[in-house]
C-alpha cells in the first residue's frame, strides 16, 4: 500500500540485531504518521516475533539462494518487495550490511539513497529524512520523487512494543544460488564479542594523550579497556593514534573514520581535531578527561576533568564499579 | 589490465561547514579542497595492481573545472589518465552513479575502485550504485585486494570486526578503505607527467537528484557543558553526574 513502510530487519545468529528492531521502530512509526503500516522484510532461515517490535506484516525471503550474504542477492530481494508492497518508504539499518546493499537495491528500484539518516517524519503526506553530512557539521533535510530508500544510523532510533500477529509470510525467492554476483565465501572473525564503535550504545575513545601502547602508555590503554569493560562500551580512537599504528583502523572515530551517536562518549586524552568533533559531536552525553583545560574537546564535552589520564581513567573506573555495583 | 578510480574533490576535513545563501548547499568561502580522503586508498590500489598486472589506471570524475587540479594529482601519484565530467551542482550519489557509469561504459574496464564514501555527502553509495548499472559484482568497505586469473579476492569489513571474504569475478567494482594501504605521495617525476597530461573535460548531463535536499541546517548547538574537576579525585562528582543529571548509568 502506498502509505506502508518497508523495513528490513538485520538478524544475526539467528536472533534480529538491536540496530534492525531500532529501524523497525523507527519505521512503525514513520507508517503511523503516514497513514499505514510497518511491514518487516527479514532474509533468511530466521524469524521471531517482529509483531511485537511495531511490524503489523513480516515477510520472510528463505532457502538456498540467501543462504549467505550477497550484496546483489539481498538488494534484489529487497527491491522486488519494494515494488510488491508499493511501500512509501524502504528502510534498513546503516550497518555494515545494511549500507553494503540498500544502496545497490535503491538503484536497482531507479531510486537514490539517503544514508545513515538520524531522523526520519512526515511531511505532507510524504517521507522526510534528516541526515547528517560532512561528519556532522551539516544536517541535510531530503525528501524523493518516489518512495524513500534510506539506511538509519544505529542508537539513533527508539525500538517499540506492539502487540501485532504479523505471522510468518513467505516469499518467493526469484533466483537461484547461480545467479549471484558476489557472495561471502568466508567469514574472517575478529575479536569474540567486541562491540563495533559505530554500533555501541557507549563508547570509551583514546588519543594521543595516552602515549605509545608499546611504550610508556602501555598501562594506559590496559586501563582504557577496563573501562569500556566497566562500562559495556565499545573502544574508539582518534586518528592520530590509528595513523601511529597504536590503534587498528576501525576503532578510528571522526571524519575519516567513523561517526559515532552513541548514548554516552567518554573521550580519554583526546584534544579534540575538529574532524574529530564532527565525528561524535552527535553522541548523548560527552565526557572529557584531558590534562589541558584549553583543550577544544571541552568546549563540546557536557563533563570535563582536567587530570592525566594515568590518574583518573584508573579512578573512574574504580568509582563506577562500586557505583554500578558489580 | 584496464583499471578505473572514480575520485571526488571535496572539502578538506579540517574545513567549517555552514550552510550557504541558497539554505540548501554549503558556502564555499574560505574551503580548501582535496581528493577525498578514501579515493586516495583507491587510487593506491589502482597503480599497485598497475605495478603487479600492467596495465593503466584511467580516473574518472564529476565535479567543477577547479577539480583537474585533483585529477592531475593523481596523475602525478602515478595513474596514467584522466576524464573530468564538468558540473557544478552538488549531486546526490543515484545522479553521481549515472553519469559515472555513462562514461565508465565508454571505457575499457576489468576494475572500478572507488574510496568507500566521500568525505563530504557520505552517503557510502555510489561505487555499489555504479556496479548496479552497470551489471557487476562489488564488494564495498574493502581492507585486502587481490588479482588472480581474472578474479578478485577482497576482504571487507563486516559488522563486530568480522572480515567477510569474497572471490568475484572481474570486471567488478571495489570500494576501499583505510587499512587496505598506504598511500603514495607524488614525486617530482609524476608531477612534471601530470603538467604535460592533458585532461579532457566533458559536460556531465547529470539527470536528477534521486534524493532531494530541501534543506541544509547546522547541526544543533550543544548546551554548555561543564568541568566537574580536576584530578582522580573529581570522579566522585563525574559518577554522580552521569548517574543522577545525564541518567546514562
Amino acid at each position: 500500500m502506498p502509505n506502508d513502510v518497508l523495513v528490513f530487519v538485520e538478524f544475526a545468529d539467528g536472533s534480529p540485531t538491536k540496530a534492525g528492531l531500532q529501524a523497525l521502530g523507527a519505521g512503525s512509526k514513520l507508517a503511523t504518521e503516514l497513514g499505514g503500516q510497518a511491514i518487516a522484510l527479514v532474509i533468511g532461515s530466521a524469524t521471531a516475533e517482529l509483531g511485537k517490535h511495531g511490524a503489523s506484516r513480516m515477510l520472510v525471503a528463505g532457502g538456498d539462494a540467501v543462504a549467505s550474504y550477497s550484496p546483489d542477492g539481498f538488494a534484489r530481494i529487497v527491491s522486488e518487495q519494494a515494488a510488491a508492497t508499493g511501500a512509501a518508504a524502504v528502510l534498513a539499518s546503516a550497518t555494515p550490511m545494511g549500507k553494503d546493499f540498500m544502496a545497490r537495491a535503491a538503484a536497482m528500484s531507479k531510486c537514490g539513497l539517503a544514508a545513515d539518516c538520524t531522523e526520519l517524519k512526515s511531511e505532507g503526506g510524504k517521507p522526510r529524512a534528516v541526515r547528517p553530512v560532512y561528519a556532522g557539521k551539516a544536517l541535510q533535510t531530503v525528501e524523493a520523487p518516489g518512495p524513500l530508500w534510506a539506511t538509519l544510523r544505529p542508537n539513533v532510533f527508539a525500538e517499540v512494543s506492539s502487540d501485532n500477529a504479523a505471522a510468518a509470510e513467505t516469499v518467493a525467492v526469484s533466483f537461484g544460488p547461480g545467479d549471484l554476483k558476489a557472495v561471502v565465501k568466508e567469514i574472517l572473525a575478529g575479536v569474540k564479542g567486541k562491540l563495533d564503535v559505530a554500533e555501541a550504545e557507549i563508547v570509551v575513545s583514546g588519543g594521543r594523550g595516552l602515549k605509545d601502547p608499546a611504550g610508556e602508555g602501555k598501562q594506559n590503554w590496559e586501563n582504557l579497556e577496563k573501562l569500556a569493560e566497566q562500562l559495556g562500551a565499545a573502544t574508539g580512537a582518534s586518528r592520530a593514534v590509528v595513523d601511529a599504528g597504536w590503534r587498528p583502523h576501525g576503532e578510528q572515530v571522526g571524519q575519516t573514520g567513523k561517526t559515532v551517536s552513541p548514548k554516552l562518549y567518554v573521550a580519554c586524552g583526546i584534544s579534540g581535531a575538529i574532524q574529530h568533533l564532527a565525528g561524535m559531536s552527535g553522541s548523548k552525553v560527552i565526557v572529557a578527561i584531558n590534562k589541558d583545560e584549553n583543550a577544544p574537546i571541552f568546549k563540546v564535552a557536557d563533563f570535563g576533568i582536567v587530570g592525566m589520564v594515568e590518574d583518573v581513567v584508573p579512578a573512574l573506573t574504580a568509582a563506577l564499579k562500586e557505583a554500578m555495583g558489580s | 589490465m584496464d583499471i578505473i578510480v572514480c575520485i571526488r574533490r571535496a572539502p578538506t576535513t579540517d574545513a567549517r561547514i555552514k550552510p550557504g545563501a541558497d539554505g540548501k548547499t554549503y558556502d564555499p568561502a574560505g574551503v580548501n579542497f582535496d581528493i577525498s580522503e578514501y579515493d586516495k586508498f583507491a587510487i593506491e590500489a589502482g597503480i599497485a595492481l598497475k605495478e603487479k598486472h600492467s596495465g593503466q589506471v584511467t580516473i574518472v570524475s564529476v565535479g567543477p573545472s577547479a577539480a583537474t587540479k585533483e585529477l592531475r594529482t593523481a596523475i602525478a601519484m602515478g595513474c596514467d589518465a584522466a576524464h573530468l565530467l564538468v558540473s557544478d551542482a552538488q549531486h546526490d550519489s543515484y545522479a553521481l552513479a549515472q553519469v559515472l557509469a555513462g562514461k565508465i561504459k565508454e571505457l575499457p574496464h576489468d576494475i572500478v575502485l572507488f574510496g568507500w564514501a566521500s568525505v563530504d555527502g557520505q552517503s557510502a553509495s555510489t561505487g555499489q550504485m555504479v556496479a548496479e548499472m552497470l551489471g557487476l559484482p562489488s564488494v564495498s568497505v574493502a581492507v585486502a585486494l587481490e588479482v588472480v586469473d581474472g578474479k578478485a579476492s577482497v576482504d571487507r569489513v563486516a559488522a563486530h570486526g568480522n572480515r567477510e571474504r569474497y572471490e568475484i569475478n572481474l570486471p567488478a567494482v571495489v570500494t576501499c578503505t583505510k587499512g587496505l594501504n598506504k598511500p603514495r605521495s607524488a614525486n617530482m617525476k609524476g608531477i612534471m607527467a601530470a603538467k604535460k597530461t592533458a585532461v579532457p573535460e566533458t559536460p556531465a548531463n547529470a539527470p536528477a537528484d534521486g534524493v532531494a535536499v530541501v534543506k541544509m541546517d547546522p547541526p544543533p548547538p550543544r548546551a554548555e557543558g561543564k568541568i566537574v574537576g580536576k584530578g582522580a579525585e573529581a570522579v566522585g562528582a563525574l559518577v554522580k553526574a552521569l548517574r543522577e543529571e545525564a541518567k546514562v548509568i
